[in-house]
């Protein structure tokens, strides 16, 4: 028998299933992770049926009528649904996205399985998006559009039209007021601080006074012309209106310039749902926040992401790259450039926050500040680089992740073969011309690595951005149309803040929830796509190089 | 002897050289080994007093940190000749080699004093420019060494560097080069081709195209031929045959055999040491020391 065993320890066969197993458990974890977050996140798009039930916390006493749609049951002892006069030690109770909180004070109530009845599932039990105040689940009862109520026959279908035709004007608006107004206000700052600026040169002739005032009437002009078409389209919007019928009976006259989108789960078919529900993901992706984020897209913020990814990396890796090249080339190896590696080291094992306060300081507060004095002076005492932005924020990751590229560039330079640096040298190339033309380019494989590595730890930081400049909701992005197009000063939206903000921060915790999945899923997606792409680009060049290196 | 020299070269310049051959059949050469190759090309005996000097190295001595490596070495390198190091290995043969277009400057242990001359400059100057050295002193390693990059550009890769940028020039200059290696032929029609995808001889010969194409006065070999098949090995023997009418050749190789079908002069060389020098034929033939003579007729070691 323990012979046996002794055999079968020596075969090796146990290291075997050790490793497999923990292979399988490491892909097991990975793949849970991220079914668990899809799942989570993905469902919260689908258009669930909606129920209409009258309740009874009481028997025999009605508490309220519902329309709502069932999120989740839990089984919960006696002593946690609070006084009842049902019998029993332990009730089943569901979690209701009842809507209407501008009626009920929440999206969302507990009731106990045993109070529900009456319960149905009516076809024109209608889910109403708001603007403000979340969902309306409501009937329709009539509609008023041009003067004409209009209570019986199709009464769906003119609702729709007239949702269809209110969104338009909305989006008509939002362009005038966000584009053309937005580049009419940033022309306006623009003549201010032009002002200022010969006002502190001494400069301030009547003439120039005169030409400013000559653009800035110009500009009035146009604005004046923007307000009237403004004040003529939200007229028109703000007429139609409709009286929507609550569970309990009671009407309620909304305007149909509150509402976003309007649908009847119920009436929908297994397609219908699904194009519902693709529409919804992409409004996901699209759209700007609504609702102290809990509702709507979060597109400002997949492009924040990206953008000071994009920005970071392409300040890190020439630093990284340079001073990897000097540490392993040029520098002569010896107990110093011992301890700077060391330290180069050490540098990517120091908490992230730490990098956040000194980046706030030395960026933000020292360099910013004055940058401010030097080239910003008119704007002052509002500071333009002396607060957190998109720079500030890209820079203090750039020096988040300089170590790994360091590490991984100096470990591709000392895999160049010694063969084809000195085959250049005797062709009589200096030792720059040798880097420059031969043994960089076989490093790019590397450098990449590097790349993809801190991409990946910089675009899940959040702890440093929170001091450097990300916000939680930012009114503009940081590239548009107004020249010089990019603008580094901004603030910025950033994913992993948007979890943490939508999870910890978010008044409507069990609305915000699915969101979180949701923005976490789109975090990892966003991460993995950059860092295929990456890979991809990587393995291409490393190809090219393989058979050289194995010299 | 000594006086003769300028006259003699001159009439070497005019003539092919076949009189040496009648002048020095009185050596008796001893066929204690299979040389049969120096018989074959052994007809034109070679005298170094009488070349044209090509690189001159007076006292040299190398030392790595405090090991010394090369000791007291006296030689010149005939113009347009093949000169041979041979030795066993650890000797210094390679070291001497390297020293011509100073590529131990690489290593920072390395000490030198002393003096090596090319065209009557000592390179060890400190006015000398060493990229410039090197340019006019190509080399190719031991293992071919081509860029990961195509064919065209590791021939074209010397031009690049001197800052010649002219398409239709580069274009001649990789053919004739590709021509002088004798591998145009085969790679013709695959000049955009990685060099990586070339068979080991053909890299060899590539290489040696890369080193050609910027015209240098003198080519060092370091063991060109060690690591390919014997078919590739012969077709880098016959280029470095064709070579030798445009270019003054250093070879450092470990096979007597090549040493002896190649080289126009040989060196033996052991321990840091130069034992002895002289033609071709002569040495392996005739050597006047004992040591060399173990060595070449496989005594040693």
């Amino acid at each position: 028998m323990n012979t046996k065993i002794t055999k079968w320890f020596s075969s090796g066969r146990p290291y075997v299933w050790l490793n497999a197993g923990a292979v399988t458990i490491s892909i097991v974890m990975v793949t849970g992770l991220v079914l668990l977050i899809a799942a989570r996140g993905l469902a919260h798009f689908w258009p669930a049926d909606v129920a209409v039930f009258d309740y009874y916390q009481e028997p025999n006493q009605r508490t309220a009528s519902y329309i709502g749609e069932f999120i989740e049951a839990e089984e919960v002892p006696r002593s946690r649904v609070g006084q009842t006069g049902y019998e029993g030690e332990s009730f089943v109770r569901h979690l209701i996205k009842t809507g209407n909180r501008d009626v009920y004070g929440l999206d969302f109530t507990w009731v106990m399985d045993v109070g529900i009845q009456n319960k149905s599932y009516p076809e024109d039990a209608t889910i109403i998006e708001r603007h403000e105040w979340g969902n309306l689940n409501a009937f329709i009862k009539s509609v008023t559009v041009d003067g004409q109520t209009i209570s019986t026959g199709d009464v769906w279908s003119v609702f729709t039209d007239t949702v269809d035709r209110t969104t338009e004007l909305h989006h008509e608006i939002k362009h005038i007021e966000k584009s053309l107004i937005g580049a009419i206000n940033y022309k306006m700052e623009r003549l201010r601080l032009d002002e200022r600026k010969l006002e502190l040169k001494d400069k301030k002739t009547p003439e120039a006074l005169a030409e400013l005032d000559r653009k800035r009437a110009e500009l009035d002009e146009e604005y004046n012309g923007y307000t009237d078409e403004l004040s003529k389209l939200y007229e028109e919007m703000n007429k139609p209106s409709f009286v929507a019928m609550l569970a309990d009976g009671t009407d309620k006259s909304v305007q149909f310039a509150t509402v976003v989108r309007a649908f009847r789960p119920n009436a929908m078919g297994f397609f219908d749902k699904l194009g519902f529900y693709f529409e919804k993901l992409w409004e996901f992706l699209s759209a700007d926040p609504r609702e102290a984020n809990t509702e709507g897209g979060i597109f400002p913020a997949i492009f924040g992401t990206v953008l000071m990814v994009i920005i970071m990396s392409v300040m890190v890796t020439p630093f990284g790259v340079v001073a990897a090249v000097y540490l392993r080339e040029y520098a002569k190896q010896g107990p110093f450039t011992r301890l700077v590696r060391i330290a180069v080291n050490n540098l990517a094992g120091v908490p992230s926050v730490v990098y956040g306060v000194f980046g706030l300081g030395f960026f933000v507060y020292f360099v910013g500040g004055n940058i401010d004095q030097l080239f910003f002076k008119a704007s002052l005492p509002a500071p333009t680089f002396g607060t957190p932005g998109l720079l500030w924020a890209s820079l203090t990751l750039a020096i988040l992740t300089v170590p790994v590229v360091i590490v991984a560039t100096e470990e591709g330079l000392s895999r160049v073969p010694r063969a084809i640096r000195e085959g250049s040298l005797a062709l009589g190339a200096t030792k720059a011309e040798t880097m420059w033309r031969t043994v960089l380019p076989m490093t790019a494989p590397a450098m990449i690595t590097g790349l993809i590595l801190a991409v990946a730890r910089a675009a899940g930081e959040v702890a440093p951005l929170m001091l450097v400049g990300v916000v939680k909701l930012a009114p503009s992005l940081a590239l548009d149309s107004n020249a010089p197009f990019l603008h580094l000063d901004r603030k910025f939206m950033h994913l992993g803040f948007h979890i943490y903000d939508v999870g910890f921060q978010s008044p409507n915790v069990e609305a915000a929830r699915p969101l979180v999945y949701a923005t976490a899923l789109l975090l990892v997606i966003l991460i993995i796509v950059l860092n295929l792409t990456a890979i991809r680009i990587r393995n291409t060049l490393r190809e090219k190089y393989r058979a050289a290196e194995q010299n | 002897m000594q006086q003769n020299k300028t006259n003699t070269v001159i009439n070497l310049e005019e003539d092919n050289g076949e009189r040496f051959v009648n002048k020095n059949t009185d050596s008796t050469p001893t066929h204690s080994m299979n040389l049969g190759d120096i018989v074959e090309n052994g007809g034109e005996k070679a005298n170094l007093a009488e070349e044209k000097v090509a690189i001159s190295v007076t006292d040299f001595n190398l030392f790595y940190g405090s090991k010394q490596a090369l000791k007291d070495i006296n030689m010149t390198i005939p113009e347009k000749k093949v000169t041979a190091f041979i030795g066993p290995s650890g000797c210094g043969k390679s070291t001497l080699l390297r020293s011509f277009n100073r590529m131990n400057d690489l290593i920072d242990s390395v000490n030198v004093s002393g003096e090596i001359s090319i065209d009557g400059e000592n390179i060890f100057d400190k006015m000398v420019n060493v990229a410039d050295l090197r340019r006019r002193v190509g080399m190719v390693f031991q293992k071919p060494n081509p860029f990961p990059k195509s064919i065209y550009e590791n021939v074209a890769y010397g031009l690049r560097i001197q800052g010649v940028n002219d398409r239709r020039t580069i274009d001649a200059v990789v053919e004739k080069s590709l021509k002088g290696a004798a591998l145009w032929d085969e790679v013709k029609d695959r000049l955009d081709d990685l060099a990586m995808g070339l068979s080991g001889g053909q890299q060899q010969r590539l290489v040696i195209a890369r080193a050609i194409a910027i015209e240098p006065e003198i080519i060092l070999l370091d063991e060109p031929a060690s690591a390919l098949d014997p078919i590739s090995t012969l077709k880098v023997e016959e280029l470095i045959y064709e070579l030798k009418n445009n270019f003054t050749i250093v070879i450092v190789t470990h096979n007597m055999q090549q040493a002896a079908r190649v080289s126009d002069y040989t060196a033996y060389m052991y321990l840091g040491e130069l034992v002895e020098f002289n033609d071709t034929s002569t040495l392996f033939t005739n050597p006047e020391e004992k040591m060399t003579e173990d060595y070449i007729t496989g005594r040693y070691g």
